[in-house]
């Protein structure tokens, strides 16, 4: 072992930063989570106490199961962020493995062309997007959201997947092409697999920043029945009165969801099944 | 009958010509090695007759079809690659029956050869671990048991040894050769390597930049290369050469030696100076400089032989090749 990494100073110095940073990182969630369980007067007088049986409240809680359908609200954000994920994993992989694996004319321009989309923000083009939208009668629809959201996770993850297909085996790319395996069949049941830690760090980057969007969804899908979860919450939120209580649990439980699907992605990312392939 | 001819054979990527009018006729049951330094178009030339590469022109004939136009699972061939390419998410059966199940084979069918197959390759025990939890060597077992399976027109070899440590590299090549007796098959064989070219090939193909430069039986090449090239290739350690008139013989030709052929001589028309000894036990080759030429003697038996010694060695005059300046042999 290192001598460096067996030191027991280092070693103490190492997981105080770490643990200074998980601190950070977590204390406005942590915030949040206690605010939500505490009366309105409370949040104001102390906000970084502890609830106690004076100050504990679900009032919050109640209102949002109130207010509005947010079990709607859950199921709209939810079909959009796995859907849109969906669309992004199996188009990106799909790009990607033409890129890495074929030669044909233009390739490398058309890689270019693909990434593109890193550099220009896709809000850029919400009028033109809007303008489509309802000419295809897709506004207030989910589907307009998981296009959109598609459209803008693809460039990142053709980019991300086509330099993992790159590091595929030829060799076992031609063993299924011997063997009598359709293209199909090589994509799906060789080279998917060996690329999932990739493929679970494209959902994860493309996880988040959908779930937690405000931008479409209010402008394209307001109408009550495809409200997310991110804009079903901003009714509490108003020019004047906030109501505190309420918008604090409906982040409380918005965090669940997310916090799921992170988990099961990042599960992916152990390898294992990938070690004995090849060599 | 023919498993296999190439006529005229040629592969360009862009403007680079890899394969160069190559035409090649292996005969039923016959084991062929493709040998030449990295970079001279083997491993091409064998992924063109499996179709995993397109021939730019030229035919390929497999058991007398043409195959030009014909995917590769259709081509009646088999292949081992270096790096094993077994399928990770399949057991060793599963890796070995994927292509039978393909071809639509009836289950008794498969399992019949399965079990053949494992039975030749010792790999019975084996048959339901993965991929990652085998050593090199089964591995490569497993590879070529995924081959025999499928009882080919033509096995094609890619390397197969080269990721093998020695001692199991030597093993393998004896049980690649028993099954190529037992199994009666045609193969093609590719390979750096002039040992496993020498031991296991019937025919030898010798490529260097795309070309052909000679086809024989491995002793026709050793006693009879018809170019420096050839000459230098095969034989460990390889041949020497030095230009004639250190031997006082006339003309712009290059003498070549096989280190084999030298031994130590009183009078001996070479006079040299000792620059390193390899003592092997059996054999002791003896590095030196003949007038800021290296030369090589491979002595049998021990010899003690001191580093900066003068020697003078000697040779047979009818073991000596002689070329030309474009490298042709000269006889």
């Amino acid at each position: 072992m290192n001598k460096a990494r067996s030191n027991p100073l280092n070693s103490v110095m190492m997981h105080g930063a770490l643990i200074l940073y998980t601190l950070i990182a977590l204390f406005p969630v942590f915030v949040i989570l206690i605010n939500s369980f505490k009366t309105r007067k409370a949040i104001f007088r102390e906000p970084l106490a502890l609830p106690d049986a004076d100050s504990f409240s679900t009032i919050g809680y109640e209102t949002v199961m109130k207010q509005g359908d947010f079990l709607l609200y859950f199921q709209n954000s939810m079909i959009v962020t796995v859907a849109s994920i969906f669309f992004v994993l199996l188009f990106g992989a799909m790009a990607a493995y033409a890129l890495s694996e074929y030669r044909f004319r233009g390739n490398m321009l058309m890689g270019l062309y693909l990434a593109l989309g890193i550099m220009i923000p896709i809000r850029i083009g919400t009028v033109a997007i809007l303008e489509m939208m309802v000419a295809t009668g897709l506004v207030n629809t989910l589907w307009a959201l998981i296009l959109v959201y598609t459209a803008q996770g693809l460039p990142l993850a053709v980019f991300i997947l086509s330099e993992f297909m790159r590091q595929v085996s030829d060799d076992l790319k031609n063993a299924g092409r011997i063997d009598g395996l359709s293209e199909y069949t090589i994509f799906f049941r060789l080279v998917l697999p060996l690329v999932r830690p990739a493929m679970a760090t494209v959902a994860v980057f493309n996880m988040i920043p959908i779930w937690n969007d405000l931008w479409f969804p209010l402008i394209l899908a307001p109408a009550e029945e495809t409200k997310t979860l991110t804009l079903g919450s901003q009714v509490f939120i108003g020019q004047f009165v906030t109501d505190w209580n309420a918008v604090l649990s409906a982040l409380s439980m918005a965090i669940l969801p997310v916090l799921i699907l992170y988990v099961i992605f990042s599960r992916q990312l152990i390898r294992g099944i990938t070690s004995g392939a090849v060599k | 009958m023919t498993a296999l001819s190439l006529k005229n054979v040629n592969k360009s990527f862009g403007d680079i010509h890899v394969l160069k009018d190559i035409n090649i006729e292996v005969e039923e049951g016959e084991f062929v090695v493709f040998v030449g330094p990295s970079g001279c178009g083997k491993s091409t030339l064998l992924r063109v007759i499996a179709g995993l590469e397109d021939a730019t022109s030229g035919e390929i004939h497999i058991a007398g079809n043409q195959v030009n136009l014909t995917p590769p699972s259709k081509r009646g061939i088999a292949m081992v690659f270096q790096s094993y390419a077994l399928y990770p998410h399949l057991n060793v059966r599963g890796n070995m029956t994927l292509a039978l199940k393909q071809e639509g084979q009836p289950k008794a069918v498969i399992a019949e050869r399965v079990q053949k197959a494992a039975n030749m390759l010792d790999l019975g025990p084996y048959l339901d671990r993965y991929p990652s939890e085998l050593s090199g060597g089964q591995r490569q077992r497993v590879a070529i048991g995924r081959a025999i399976v499928r009882e080919p027109k033509l096995f094609l070899f890619d390397e197969p040894l080269s990721n093998l440590d020695a001692a199991l590299r030597m093993n393998t090549r004896i049980e690649i050769a028993n099954l190529h007796s037992q199994l009666g098959a045609s193969m093609i064989y590719v390979t750096h390597d002039q040992t496993e070219a020498m031991t296991l090939a019937d025919k030898i193909v010798v490529l260097r930049d795309g070309r052909v430069e000679q086809i024989g039986s491995p002793m026709e090449l050793y006693n009879n290369p018809a170019n420096q090239f050839v000459a230098g290739f095969l034989g460990a350690p390889s041949m020497n050469f030095f230009p004639a008139e250190l031997l006082g013989a006339g003309g712009e030709r290059t003498m070549g030696i096989r280190p084999e052929d030298l031994f130590i001589a009183e009078d001996g028309p070479l006079s040299v100076q000792v620059r390193h000894v390899e003592h092997l036990g059996g054999d002791t080759n003896v590095i030196a400089r003949l007038d800021g030429h290296q030369i090589t003697a491979r002595l049998f038996g021990q010899h003690q032989v001191a580093e900066g010694e003068n020697l003078r060695l000697g040779f047979k005059p009818e073991s000596t090749y002689a070329f030309d300046r474009e490298g042709q042999r000269l006889r």
